[in-house]
């Protein structure tokens, strides 16, 4: 048995409900998906008992009716996990990781700005990367998102209409 | 007059930035002084966000490219790289071994300049700024050769999903392997200044420390972790392209300080032309691009590539057309910078800038080849070459009294010694 497959059997020994949604990719990729209620559980198992000691990113997706949350998990032996769970986009609130890995408090701020995903635990702190006048409710790489409505609603209610004009 | 015994410092706190005179590229620290000593550090990024991951969705594999190259200025190569592999994964593609062979030397060459980039300004921010003049002369001839294989100093342009745009003649095998062996010659001098020069030694050792379990916590990246002796590198722990075939050795320093991240960059410049050599000794016969597909079959694709600062990645969600769904990019800086307010615990003020440079934080210092009209038009094309430029250039400074020959003689005569 292959590194990879240990740990799928491992997961799916401690969680039987990932029987079936936990996939090996490729040598040293493996991706598996839970439901929100019980991501934190595998997530704090894979980091404390399979040696997933490295969070490398989140990433966040925009999936129409959800939003997906894929956490990238690492070992030193170069095994990544990709773990995902969705969120229902009408009400986006997850619970952030950083007591689990504090790299993860600037990338929850990332997908807070850019999908508008709410992040519960995050300590007070700078947004990131948007720029602290960017208008509420507007979240760049949701789908339904284009440049141009934010550019003129900014440009807008910074200069009140004065010589701006629709681009 | 120091204060009084039991008198306490105010505390102050100094924004620095996002523009400011020290500063390369936006961005805003806020650092809490009592006296000389740093209380606190934060740090506000974001002013360089251009919004390219949007951008990606909305062009086309082929577009992207180019878009993700122009990520950084200084290690384009490895956004470039880290994306043509996800999507060449997601079509199944079975790239040339030739064309990872080239992906690998101008990856390693641009490793090169990055990280003599990075001990000019190390030295400038120290205020050894003879460091930073021959670092940087240096960088010159791995710069030459990058122009000579790939028509540009940064955003070369060399990967096409399939392979690469440029095959390698002979000439520029045997230019690389010249200039290989005068960098190496380069690095030992520096590495000898390095561990024999007290005045560098004692200005770095001990400052901006980051302790082996910190790095491990705070998951720092690239030589920044592996100076806290922590040995992780993507090309041996996630080897892609044909690194496992080249054999590499981690280069790790237990100083875990900026004294240990200079002596790691150093290593690694070592290790670099090792791997140059090997992949240009083995470079296999072949074509150097397979015909990619126009529209990328469903799926995902998380892919590694060690830059020059760290681990880089980039995530891929394909959903079958010629446009990607999702493209995630995270550079090594990010995961670093976390690690800088560590460093700068009760510090002194005037370590911040080493401090913060020992990072080598991606400042976008574009440079490019330059294209000048002649005003007298005495060539045909009527524009000026690079050699004229730089010819020009010393011609100018010798009117001036300054001849850098002499230097070069120099250098080279202790070189021999």
């Amino acid at each position: 048995m292959t590194r990879e497959e240990e740990i799928m059997q491992g997961l799916i020994k401690k969680f039987p409900a990932m029987e079936g949604k936990i996939r090996v990719r490729r040598a040293r990729r493996l991706t598996a998906e839970t439901d929100q209620a019980g991501f934190e559980e595998i997530f704090a198992y894979a980091q404390k008992m399979l040696g997933f000691t490295s969070l490398c990113t989140i990433t966040g997706l925009d999936e129409g009716q959800t939003l997906g949350l894929i956490y990238h998990i690492t070992r030193t032996d170069g095994i990544v996990l990709n773990l995902k769970f969705s969120v229902p986009k009408d009400k986006p609130v997850i619970k952030s990781m950083i007591k689990y890995f504090p790299i993860s408090d600037i990338y929850e701020r990332e997908i807070a700005d850019l999908l508008g995903v709410q992040v519960e635990g995050l300590p007070e702190g700078n947004r990131y990367p948007l720029p602290e006048d960017w208008p509420r409710d507007e979240y760049p790489l949701r789908k339904d998102w284009k440049p141009k409505s934010v550019f003129t609603s900014t440009a807008r209610s910074n200069a009140a209409g004065e010589g701006v004009k629709d681009a | 007059m120091p204060p009084e015994k039991g008198l306490k410092m105010r505390k102050v706190v100094i924004p620095i930035g996002p523009q400011h005179p020290a500063l390369k590229e936006p961005e805003s620290f806020n650092v809490t002084l009592s006296g000389e000593r740093i209380m606190a550090f934060s740090a506000r990024l974001g002013y360089n966000h251009r919004g390219i991951e949007k951008a990606c969705e909305e062009r086309t594999y082929v577009q992207d490219v180019y878009l993700v190259e122009r990520i950084c200025g200084i290690c384009s190569h490895t956004h470039s790289t880290s994306f043509t592999q996800a999507v060449e994964e997601l079509a199944a593609l079975d790239v040339p071994k030739r064309a990872l062979y080239i992906r690998v030397i101008i990856g390693e060459l641009e490793r090169i300049h990055s990280h003599l980039l990075w001990l000019g300004i190390a030295g400038h921010e120290v205020g050894f700024d003879t460091l930073l003049m021959y670092s940087w002369r240096d960088r010159e001839v791995v710069m030459d050769i990058l122009a000579e294989l790939t028509g540009n100093r940064v955003n070369y342009g060399i990967n096409v999903i399939g392979g690469v745009k440029r095959d390698l003649e002979g000439h520029h095998i045997k230019d690389i392997s010249k200039a290989v062996d005068t960098l190496e010659e380069r690095t030992k001098y520096y590495i000898d200044i390095a561990t024999k020069e007290t005045t560098l030694i004692q200005r770095l050792s001990g400052v901006g420390k980051l302790p082996h379990e910190d790095a491990l916590s705070l998951g720092a990246t690239g030589p920044t972790a592996r100076a806290s002796n922590v040995a992780r590198d993507i090309r041996q722990d996630d080897p892609y392209a044909v690194y496992s075939e080249l054999g590499f050795r981690i280069v790790t320093d237990n100083h875990n300080d900026v004294y240990g991240r200079t002596l790691v960059r150093l290593g690694e410049l070592m290790e670099t032309y090792r791997l140059i050599r090997a992949a240009v000794n083995n470079l296999p016969e072949g074509p150097i691009a397979v015909k990619a597909p126009r529209k990328i079959p469903e799926g995902e694709v998380f892919s590694r590539y060690e830059a020059p600062r760290g681990e880089n990645v980039h995530y891929i969600k394909s959903n079958g057309t010629d446009k990607p769904e999702r493209v995630k990019v995270r550079a090594p800086t990010l995961a670093n910078v976390q690690t800088v307010a560590r460093m700068l615990e009760d510090e002194q003020l005037a370590d911040l800038p080493i401090v913060i440079a020992a990072i080598d934080p991606c400042f976008s210092c574009t440079d490019r080849m330059i294209t000048v009209k002649d005003p007298d038009d005495s060539n045909p094309r009527g524009i000026i070459k690079w050699d004229d430029i730089r010819s020009y250039s010393i011609g100018l400074y010798r009117s001036r009294g300054v001849d850098f020959s002499l230097l070069n003689k120099k250098l080279a005569e202790k070189l021999k010694c």
